[in-house]
């Protein structure tokens, strides 16, 4: 008979194996289930794990559809760590590109160099604020921030929707419910810096930030205060750490980040605002967080690994006719096989016989 | 404006359409939760209910079928949140989280066969001399056998939780792993089978989704009303009449928004539709406002993974 046993001390080896192990298992079952979906499974685990990091195209798309998860992940991995579970990331995401690209809308016309960073801010600030309501409704009444982050989401989705058939509408398009393209408009379109690899301004910024959040939470007392908070949240308490200062501000930073990664979605890959704007960035960050064992260089492999899901679903989709929800499918359970390996962390299996 | 197309008894039979779904959900979270486990994954168990309900209604022609198949697919999904959590010791609200994000796509990659397609009908019930009274007939006597079952499900989970001996020792393992277990009560087997019976309550809300109030099968059809479900146990303070009283409630606001739209109010349809969900997070900061009253009514082990040690 196997039995847990809890070891004296958490496995720094497992720590690091478990992500592996995940992806490794997800691709056996994942394998499997298209087995039983009759689509070859070496084709599609190909297809999905090893043709995004070697073809060029899809690598030059890879750190595009990564930054977004990343700078979200990132994000949330603050507040994960504290224990405030900021899982309306989608709706701070939409509300960044809806402030931001108001921003660019009302300067349409005018142009120069300050106007894109502008629209960062009003993104970042758009963001902060949309997760903030749950802070404060957690701070101030206890409402739980998970139930109330995420019908946030579905309240900015509608807002969305309101904006783009109303004032944020584009004059010139026909009456369809869509924004200008802000991506075509050189003030507010983001920049490429290095081409061949994708990484445009809004991939700069995210690798900026992303060192900032290592910093924060490895040397900066205020970080120290917020991993106590999430370990042992009465420790903190008597080390003089005000949970609702900890709540606000992992969730500000989490809107924040979410808000920007809009605003970049916006003004880069989307190029315009439409009822179809937000694709789930903000939900698969949750595993990008997870998967990158709430640390930064960890998010950042992880994020890779999930852009790359993302990139090869849609080649395998054109390729393989794999439907499109198979890749969420994959990305769900990679999840799960991480959360139960986690035991192997702090636990290890040992064979007991069973005594009489 | 023209409100006198609004019959205060057709609206009411409709309110009670809408609020089924999340009726049903929240009945099988609640008894989870006193169970002492956080199961986020409403969400995804109703939408594989719905699919799984869909597939079998439509394959079998009988609705009845479709809801037993959406049960039967609810509590399976759920098997996989009951292992990691209660033998893995997996956090729940991670686990939950992946059970909604898993149960969307598993439950598109299902049911891509199946869109446009209309189930067959729920049999409404019809009873000589009863159903054709006038408001009375209507209001009582003209619904589908699910709505109510669900009033019969609530009363029995109250009985059950109540008056049983086992209901008794499920919310023991909420309130107190520790002293349930010194007791000799395998916590985790009955936690699990706690969640088995949410999974199967969420795949039922699911189907009647699909099967009743859409009918159809469409992605991700079950917008949000998981996790309404979940608020609706935070209202009512864990108890299960409160719950009915929780459901009914969001049906109505439902039912009023979407008919305020229909008559083209002047409020913009999204501004509308938004409704239901800022309600949520009032009804949430109302309940948990007061500190005190709500750590009463919350199981005091809620969340927290139970590991026997010896």
């Amino acid at each position: 008979m196997l039995r847990l046993e809890q070891r004296q001390q958490s496995s720094k080896t497992m720590l690091y194996l478990t992500p592996v192990l995940a992806v490794v298992s997800t691709m056996v079952v994942g394998g499997a289930l298209f087995l039983a979906m009759g689509i070859n499974p070496f084709d599609a685990i190909y297809l999905l794990f090893i043709d995004p990091f070697i073809d060029s195209y899809n690598l030059s798309q890879l750190f595009v559809k990564a930054s977004p998860l990343i700078l979200i992940a990132m994000g949330l991995s603050i507040g994960f760590k504290a224990g405030v579970w900021n899982i309306g990331a989608e709706g701070q995401f939409v509300i960044g590109a809806l402030s931001g690209g108001a921003v660019g809308l009302a300067l349409w016309g005018s142009t120069g160099w300050w106007i894109l960073p502008l629209m960062a801010v009003a993104a970042a600030i758009g963001g902060a604020l949309w997760a903030l309501i749950p802070a404060v409704l957690k701070i101030r009444f206890n409402a739980n921030e998970i139930l109330v982050s995420l019908m946030l989401v579905y309240v900015a989705e509608n807002l969305l929707a309101q904006m783009v058939q109303g004032v944020l509408r584009n004059p010139e398009g026909m009456g369809f419910p869509e924004s200008r393209n802000l991506a075509r408009n050189d003030p507010t379109s983001l920049p490429d810096f290095f081409d061949p690899l994708g990484i445009d301004a809004g991939g700069v910024v995210m690798l900026l930030l992303l060192a900032g959040a290592f910093f924060l939470l490895q040397k900066h007392a205020l970080g120290f205060q917020i991993k106590l908070t999430g370990e042992s949240p009465r420790a903190a308490r008597f080390a003089g750490v005000k949970p609702g200062i900890i709540i606000a501000v992992t969730l500000g930073i989490s809107g924040a980040a979410a808000g920007l990664a809009g605003l970049f979605e916006l003004t880069g890959a989307a190029g315009k605002l439409t009822i179809d704007f937000p694709v789930g960035y903000g939900f698969t960050a949750i595993i990008v967080a997870f998967l990158g064992r709430l640390n930064p260089i960890g998010i950042l492999l992880a994020g890779v690994v999930l852009a790359g899901t993302y990139i090869g679903g849609e080649n395998a989709q054109f390729l393989l006719k794999l439907p499109a929800a198979a890749v969420t499918v994959f990305q769900g359970m990679m999840l799960f096989f991480l959360l139960g390996f986690e035991i192997l962390i702090n636990y290890r299996v040992i064979r007991v016989r069973r005594a009489a | 404006m023209d409100f006198s197309s609004l019959s205060p008894v057709a609206m009411i039979v409709l309110l009670i359409g809408a609020a089924t779904p999340i009726l049903l959900a929240a009945i099988g979270e609640l008894v989870v939760e006193k169970s002492g486990v956080l199961n986020l994954g409403v969400e995804g168990m109703m939408i594989i209910g719905a699919v799984c309900g869909f597939i079998v209604a439509v394959n079998t022609d009988s609705p009845m079928l479709g809801l037993v198949g959406a049960a039967v697919g609810g509590a399976i999904v759920s098997m996989v949140f009951a292992f990691l959590t209660q033998y893995l010791l997996s956090n729940q609200v991670a686990t939950g989280l992946a059970l909604t994000l898993f149960g969307l796509g598993m439950a598109a990659l299902m049911g891509r066969s199946y869109n446009g397609i209309r189930p067959p009908r729920m049999p409404r019930l019809e009873v000589e001399g009863l159903t054709d009274l006038p408001v009375v007939g209507r209001l009582f006597f003209s619904h589908d056998p699910v709505i109510y079952g669900s009033l019969v499900l609530v009363f029995a989970v109250w009985y059950f939780l109540n008056r049983t001996r086992s209901g008794l020792v499920l919310r023991a393992c909420g309130e107190n792993h520790e002293a349930a277990h010194s007791l000799g009560y395998n916590v985790q087997l009955i936690r699990f089978g706690a969640i088995m019976f949410g999974g199967a309550c969420a795949g039922l809300g699911g189907a009647y989704v699909s099967l009743v109030r859409v009918p159809q099968w469409t992605e991700g059809m079950t917008a949000g009303v998981g996790w309404i479900a979940l608020a609706i146990v935070v209202f009512a303070a864990w108890k299960p009449w409160r719950v009915i009283l929780g459901a009914y409630m969001f049906g109505g606001i439902t039912i009023l928004q979407l008919s305020l739209q229909a008559l083209g109010i002047s409020i913009s349809g999204a501004y509308l539709s938004m409704t239901p969900y800022i309600v949520t997070i009032v009804v949430l900061v109302i309940m948990s406002a007061d500190r005190k009253k709500a750590s009463i009514n919350a199981p005091a082990c809620l969340g927290k993974s139970f590991h026997a040690s010896h």
